[in-house]
């Protein structure tokens, strides 16, 4: 298996990267290396096994339904980009 | 061709609960922007989701009450977007071990009663709101919104008509309500349906491509909106065209679907479990209680309303189709036990009707159902006669007073001082000789005539069984 | 002695006695950052850190002091801390002034520490090598020309260049052990789950963990009291009692049953660094410890999995970045996607995309079980294999880093970089506590040995290495001598 610029491209754009044509060409020779590395696994029988996602065998904890929080938007909007009315701003959205 | 239509329903219903899913922010709807999203909900780095038992809890409430499956072991996902209210650029949802698996739910349209199957429903995080108007160049956000719990309740593609689907989306609305896990106020976003919808030629098996229609926030719409795109996707068809699949967006002004998101299909969500959160243990003891918690559901109260109070099939399936509803005849019911076939009688007739007329929700009627029992009680012990009650009412209505205190300052209160209306027929049979003769000459008709003299003698009031007793002997 | 090679033992005892105020220490410090060109810091808080010792000086004048009141220290910058930039080594946040502190800064605070900066580290924690920085790379102490390690550079320099008492790090497949390796200090990567990622900026969520950078097992006791415990804001922090860290410190070793893993020894390692690594399992034995070779069979697959699972947790971590409500924002976007593609390439530095990229593929339609799928079944065999070695043994020992640091610039290649990490990475995929301890020098550069033990064996871990520093100096050493 072996990814192609294009394809590179296509991840790139799911992860909303763009690349110049230098860059494209670095990462994908990369990425394929690493992926390289990752077929290895391929040799490992796993059928049986199940997939890991935590190291510790623990069940969620609950929290209890109760407001603690206060308004702090004008903290947290003090170290936004653009704001407006309250508002965080982006270029228009068409829908 | 005859075409069959095909239609499944995915409802989000926001849960009433009073903290944000995995949050301690506040979830109360209409206030300043941005002012209930705290560090968690922005996705400032560093911060991470917890739990709320209560969104764990109400999802089992729902998953009960449909008779599902709960999955004691449950698991979130990440489905990774980037959209400027999805401040993580991922939504915690949950993908292959929803808490509530496989349930089912019976729907009733035009007297025929079928089961909708419940496919599954999930527990989630809503995204905030994007604000298209406030501003020329941009899009303004609010994420107030963002991290309120939701459940997604997926059906079957079971319905095969949009009253079908509407008839459905009415009973998981009047369900939520119910148990008590979400409020399903439709205008404040609260209760949300998205239909799938497809066609195909009757008889054949293989479902057609669908489209998924979203941004419907009524079930008149829903109606609509389903009606349309059957005709829609019918002219596609029979043009020799084909539908692709794709979400369509539904413009209740305009009346009509547009396409949304063309590059849907270029979506790749790229689930996963999400690290932050581990698996959600649902242990037997706490199913138990919950289940030994949950309200009476509609269907068995429609069952106790039937068996108990003797109401017919339709009049017990209006009566618990809402919560409200249900609630306003049980509390008319509390002082007016052995009145209940009345009472049912006046909230689906008079009061229903005024409702109507006025565009009012029961919650906001005049006449609170105290007032309407207390009207009913004296129907029912012959204080005054049905005909009057309606006067009555409309008096109550307008705001003039209790029922009781309207027949007192009006006078209405029903004669049944026998000597008094023996009075008035005897004069009456007295005055009308030509008809006393008709009637004894075999015209039973004619009774009607002197029940009109004597009603108009008393405006109304004479008891009218006693009135019918005394003219028949009196006039034999 | 001078102050910046005491412990925090030695400083607590001067405080105490009065021998010097942590207003003195903490300019001391402060001076000798200013002095030195390692590169160590992103930002130094000096004023912030003279308040904080004015403070401590009150309180020990008061007689409320702990052993930790006045004593400076350098915070990874990969920790929020309320009103001072929190970069995390990138572009991306180099304008983010935290509005909050991570539960770990906080404890810090409650501690009635003094931060005397914020170090300097690989963006978001991505590197070995500390080259990946948007503050440019860390020098090594040692030797100027080369790497301090990574990710947790900055930190590892700031302790053994004599810049901060003490410093903390985060571990994700090493970022603590690796750079104590290098730079001859003392680290711990506790238990997945013992000290709370709250407010810690996620790479890897269900490998990352933070832990103290001391010059001494006892320091690192004393730091991982304060920084060990429960959060309630932190879904997978563990509901474990914390134990005083410093209370087994002298126990006896005697009967300690060591394995050595003989995947730990093959082709690759460093003859120096082995002989280092080797000489230090002897004089473990000469204190009465057992010494077995043990086999962990799929540890060479750690560097496959871990460069799976890191980068597919780490592509949706990173997916918060896009310039809306804080960090960096490209200038004049025309349009929402202009505004996240060039916010975000501006943003990121290239292994930070590379690591995004690979990881957004893997997780992909179509590439999921191939990939992730494959790579949490491997991580969960690499977990059993720690299970089988622990019926046998009570502490699994053997190098950090297959060489000795290497020069600054020298290795360009991901894959060769990734290679490195080899000894490091399975103890975060299954979740075990690890240290790493001065062992020695290599061509002037120091060796650590590092040590793993079983799950919540902190306490063990530290009573070991602590045995081992009663009789060795290694620890002790520092580059103006070496």
């Amino acid at each position: 298996m072996s990814l192609s610029e294009a394809q590179v491209t296509q991840i790139a754009y799911l992860a909303r990267l763009s690349l110049s044509d230098d860059e494209l060409q670095d990462n994908t020779k990369d990425l394929n290396d690493i992926l390289g590395l990752a077929e290895q696994l391929g040799a490992i029988e796993t059928d049986d096994i199940e997939p890991m996602a935590h190291p510790l065998h623990m069940t969620q904890r609950l929290r209890a339904d109760v407001v603690t929080e206060i308004d702090q938007s004008e903290l947290f909007q003090s170290i936004a980009p653009k704001t407006g009315n309250g508002h965080y701003l982006v270029p228009t959205v068409i829908e | 061709m005859e075409w069959e239509t095909v239609i499944g329903l995915e409802i989000h219903a926001q849960l009433s609960t009073k903290s944000k899913i995995f949050s301690s922010a506040s979830t109360e709807f209409g206030q300043t922007p941005n002012s209930q999203a705290c560090a968690v909900d922005l996705g400032l780095p560093g911060v991470l989701p917890v739990l709320n038992v209560e969104a764990v809890n109400k999802a089992i409430k729902f998953g009960l009450a449909v008779n599902a499956h709960i999955n004691q072991r449950n698991i979130f996902d990440r489905k990774n977007y980037f959209y400027p209210d999805l401040p993580k650029g991922y939504q915690i949802s949950q993908m292959d071990l929803p808490i509530v698996g496989e349930g089912e739910i019976e729907i009733t349209v035009d007297e025929a009663t079928k089961v909708v199957g419940v496919t599954r429903a999930h527990l989630e995080e809503d995204a905030g709101k994007s604000v298209h108007d406030m501003f020329n160049e941009y899009t303004a956000v609010d994420l107030n919104r963002a991290g309120t719990p939701l459940l997604e309740i997926v059906s079957e593609p079971d319905m095969r008509s949009a009253k079908e689907a509407v008839a459905y989306a009415k009973k998981i609305h009047a369900l939520v309500q119910y148990i008590g896990i979400c409020d399903g106020n439709m205008q404040e976003g609260s209760f949300r349906c998205d239909a799938n919808v497809s066609i195909r030629p009757m008889g054949q098996e293989k479902l057609g491509t669908r489209a998924e229609l979203k941004n419907i926030n009524s079930f008149k719409f829903l109606e609509r909106a389903i009606n349309l795109e059957v005709e829609r996707q019918q002219d596609i068809l029979e043009e020799g065209g084909e539908v692709v699949q794709e979400t369509r967006l539904y413009d209740a002004v305009k009346h009509q679907t547009r396409s949304m998101r063309s590059k849907e299909e270029a979506n790749d969500y790229r689930y996963f479990p999400d690290p932050d959160l581990l698996p959600v243990e649902i242990s037997n003891e706490l199913l138990v209680s919950i289940k030994a918690d949950l309200p009476e559901l509609p269907v068995e109260k429609k069952a106790r309303f039937i068996t108990q109070l003797g109401l017919n099939e339709y009049d017990a399936d209006v009566l618990t189709s809402q919560k409200s509803l249900a609630d306003y005849f049980e509390v008319m019911l509390e002082s007016n036990e052995k009145n209940a076939k009345l009472c049912a009688n006046w909230v689906m007739g008079e009061l229903s009707a005024s409702l109507n007329k006025h565009q009012l929700e029961i919650e906001e009627s005049p006449v609170v159902a105290a007032a309407l029992a207390q009207l009913v009680a004296r129907i029912g012990d012959d204080t005054i006669s049905g005909k009057i009650a309606k006067d009555v009412f409309k008096a109550m209505w307008e705001g003039e007073g209790s029922a009781d205190e309207i027949i007192e300052s009006k006078g209405l209160k029903q004669m049944t001082d026998t000597g008094a209306i023996e009075a008035i027929v005897d004069e009456i049979i007295a005055n009308n000789a030509p008809q006393v003769e008709q009637f004894k000459s075999g015209n039973e008709k004619i009774l009607g005539f002197f029940v009109g003299q004597a009603m108009k003698a008393t405006q109304g009031k004479a008891n009218p069984k006693l009135l019918n007793e005394l003219l028949r002997s009196k006039l034999n | 002695m001078s102050i910046h090679t005491k412990t925090i033992a030695q400083l607590a005892q001067g405080l105490k006695d009065k021998e010097f105020s942590s207003v003195e220490i903490t300019q001391h410090y402060l001076d000798r950052i200013k002095q030195s060109d390692l590169n160590a810091f992103v930002t130094v808080t000096d004023e912030l850190a003279m308040a904080q010792a004015q403070a401590a000086d009150d309180k020990i004048a008061s007689g409320g002091a702990s052993i930790l009141t006045g004593i400076p220290y350098a915070h990874k910058d990969i920790f929020c801390t309320q009103g001072v930039k929190t970069s995390a080594g990138s572009k991306m946040l180099d304008n983010f002034i935290s509005p909050y502190d991570a539960t770990v800064s906080h404890q810090l605070n409650q501690a009635d520490l003094v931060m005397l900066g914020k170090a300097n580290m690989d963006e978001f924690a991505m590197g070995s090598s500390n080259e990946n920085s948007f503050y440019g790379a860390v020098k090594n102490p040692w030797d100027k020309s080369k790497i301090p390690g990574g990710s947790s550079g900055g930190s590892a320099a700031a302790v053994a260049g004599g810049l901060s008492c003490f410093a903390t790090g985060t571990d994700t497949g090493g970022s603590i052990r690796q750079p104590a390796s290098l730079c001859g200090i003392t680290g711990l990567k506790p238990t997945y789950g013992r000290v709370s990622r709250y407010g810690m900026i996620a790479y890897a969520s269900s490998l990352d963990q933070a832990g103290p950078m001391t010059k001494t097992a006892q320091d690192a006791a004393i730091v991982l009291n304060a920084m060990a415990g429960f959060d309630d804001k932190d879904s997978t922090s563990a509901e474990q009692v914390v134990p005083d860290y410093t209370a087994n410190l002298n126990d006896s070793i005697k009967g300690l049953t060591i394995g050595l893993p003989k995947e730990f020894f093959s082709d690759g390692l460093d003859d120096g660094v082995a002989t280092q690594v080797m000489n230090a399992v002897k004089e473990f034995e000469a204190m009465g410890a057992i010494v077995k070779e043990i086999t962990l069979p799929n540890s060479a697959y750690a560097i496959p999995t871990y460069y799976i699972v890191a980068p597919c947790e780490c592509s949706s971590n990173l997916s918060r970045m896009d310039g809306v409500r804080y960090g960096h924002r490209c200038d004049n976007p025309k349009d929402l996607e202009d505004l996240y593609l060039r916010s975000r390439s501006e943003g990121f530095g290239a292994e930070v995309k590379r690591r995004i990229m690979i990881g957004a593929y893997a997780l992909s339609a179509g590439y999921y079980d191939a990939y992730y799928l494959k790579a949490q079944k491997t991580r969960h065999l690499i977990s059993d294999d720690f299970k089988k070695a622990f019926a046998e043994v009570d502490v699994i020992m053997g190098p950090v880093s297959p060489t000795t640091a290497f020069d600054l610039g020298s290795v360009k290649d991901p894959v060769s970089m990734y290679l490195a990490d080899i000894y490091t990475l399975s103890a975060n995929l299954a979740g075990l506590p690890g240290m790493s301890i001065p062992a020695g020098f290599s061509n002037k550069l120091p060796v650590g040995l590092q040590l793993i033990g079983n799950y919540w064996s902190e306490s063990k871990l530290l009573n070991i290495a602590h045995q081992f520093q009663q009789q060795t100096d290694w620890h002790t050493k520092t580059p103006e001598e070496g």
